[in-house]
């Protein structure tokens, strides 16, 4: 059975139709990468998703859950919403790390949060903090950086304040990573350090969404692509669909254009 | 021998030192106490403008963006006398008596609107200059609205504004001096008073000594305040 269902998306902004309908849905460990021009609607499809925009339209699923549906009256209460978006983790372009905690604070800090809300907390205080403490040390060194636990994120390279926040998402045991082209604003050996984990990542089965314009990437690691057109899904398929055997002029010029560059 | 006694009276006259110490001591109290009392009540009241002057709602945004026009756009010390003389004069009903504490209550007042009207805007700036990256990675993790200000804005909004803040801090030390205008005793006037009482003027110029020591002291912490937020950059 699907994990995630996305069922006929849209979302305008002030008339502009950036998505127009947007169906798909996600199999357990499943890396579905989302490719295409810039300004397509790639990123508006991840915050949707992430509950950082309001679709107008359409129903998210999960697990057959219903989490969004525009049709009916959706909770505003907050409570509601951060339990919705937990079931997915997201990465941005610009890491957003918190800079004025460490490494290992910026990857404890939701998580302390969290638990703190929790019934039981007080009384098992350390014990608590001390699995948060160990689980967010494990990441790290998952992520490699297990020498830079104390250094603030200002002190880091690109790409480890990537890897950090790779750390941080997976920190709340998301059922679905996303990425936000994760590695725009990288240069190309950086790029690779992410690109590696995010590939160990895909090996150990964690279902993720990644948008991306590293095409060999997406070739290599993703199970499914999607090729988004003007807010469309024009083509979806495995990795050898899309990139050998595109149906549609428009993908078959837009993989040819990077193929030739 | 009688020269002498001549020539230490009117140089070291300590008697008239003493006086004149003890004098400008006690109106340097009265202007530490605006000088406090204005920080604390600004700092929350500004906030609470900055936070008016970003609602969502269109009427107490204007309401706030008004009152941040007026108070800045007018001189402190014609806020001071409208405070203090106007429910008198328009009300026919003066609130504030005939008493030092009037007084002192009418300035407060003035003060802590005008400095909380200026503290609004550094806030703001402060707030609306942290990425929204910063917010939507906190509600992406599952923060609440308030864990990600208390815990990830707050930090960076006050190394942000400390600058600008310790700016609006050392105006203050020398804007305490204007409450003179509604005859609050503060440090210049009571040096001024030596002029009219004694005929001397060094201990008006004297008064600057107060002014410098103290906004001296409070660029060194501020210097030291803004080092300790060193460890992070935003």
């Amino acid at each position: 059975m699907a994990i995630l269902e996305v069922k006929n998306l849209k979302k305008n902004f002030g008339g502009l139709e950036v998505l127009k309908g947007i169906d798909f849905s996600l199999e357990k460990g499943d890396v579905m990468a989302v490719i295409g021009s810039s300004g397509n609607g790639k990123t508006t499809l991840l915050r949707c998703i992430n509950f950082l925009e309001t679709p107008d339209e359409g129903e998210i699923t999960m697990n057959g859950e219903i989490l969004f549906d525009a049709s009916a009256k959706n909770s505003t209460d907050e409570n509601d919403i951060r339990k919705k978006r937990l079931h997915f983790g997201l990465v941005f372009q610009n890491f957003n790390l918190f800079p004025q905690y460490t490494v290992l604070g910026n990857v404890m800090l939701a998580k302390e949060l969290l638990e703190k809300e929790k019934p039981g907390f007080a009384k098992n205080r350390k014990k608590i903090k001390a699995e948060i403490e160990a689980e967010a040390k494990a990441l790290l060194e998952e992520v490699g950086l297990s020498d830079k636990l104390d250094f603030y994120p200002h002190q880091l390279s690109g790409g480890q304040q990537q890897r950090v926040a790779i750390a941080r998402a997976l920190a709340l045991k998301p059922d679905i990573l996303c990425f936000d082209e994760p590695t725009s604003a990288l240069d190309p050996e950086l790029t690779a350090e992410v690109l590696k984990v995010i590939k160990s990542l895909a090996k150990s089965n964690m279902t993720m969404i990644v948008v991306t314009h590293e095409m060999t990437f997406a070739r290599e690691v993703a199970n499914r692509i999607i090729f988004m057109d003007e807010g469309r899904i024009l083509e979806e398929g495995s990795p050898e669909d899309i990139f050998e055997n595109p149906k549609h002029e428009r993908v078959r010029e837009f993989i040819g254009g990077i193929g030739t560059i | 021998m009688e020269e002498m006694q001549i020539f230490l009276s009117l140089s070291l006259d300590f008697a008239e030192i003493n006086e004149v110490l003890r004098s400008l001591n006690e109106g340097f109290v009265k202007s530490l106490e605006i000088f406090v009392l204005t920080l604390l009540g600004a700092f929350p009241l500004g906030l609470i403008i900055a936070f008016g002057s970003m609602s969502k709602i269109a009427i107490i945004r204007w309401f706030n963006k008004f009152m941040v026009w007026v108070i800045r756009g007018t001189p402190l010390m014609l806020q001071l006398i409208i405070i203090y003389y106007g429910p008198g004069i328009i009300l026919n009903n003066n609130w504030w008596g005939s008493g030092s504490t009037g007084r002192f209550i009418a300035a407060m007042i003035a003060f802590i609107l005008n400095y909380a009207c200026y503290f609004s805007e550094i806030y703001r700036g402060g707030i609306e200059g942290i990425p929204k990256g910063q917010y939507e990675a906190g509600e992406v993790l599952g923060m609440t609205k308030s864990q990600i200000f208390f815990r990830v804005v707050l930090l960076q909004v006050i190394k942000r504004i400390i600058p600008p803040m310790g700016n609006e801090i050392i105006t203050l030390v020398k804007d305490t001096s204007l409450v003179r205008v509604i005859s609050v005793y503060e440090l210049m006037w009571n040096g001024q008073n030596f002029i009219k009482s004694e005929g001397i003027i060094w201990p008006m110029l004297f008064t600057g000594v107060y002014y410098l020591l103290f906004s001296g002291l409070l660029t060194l912490f501020l210097g030291w305040l803004e080092k300790k937020m060193d460890y992070f950059k935003v």
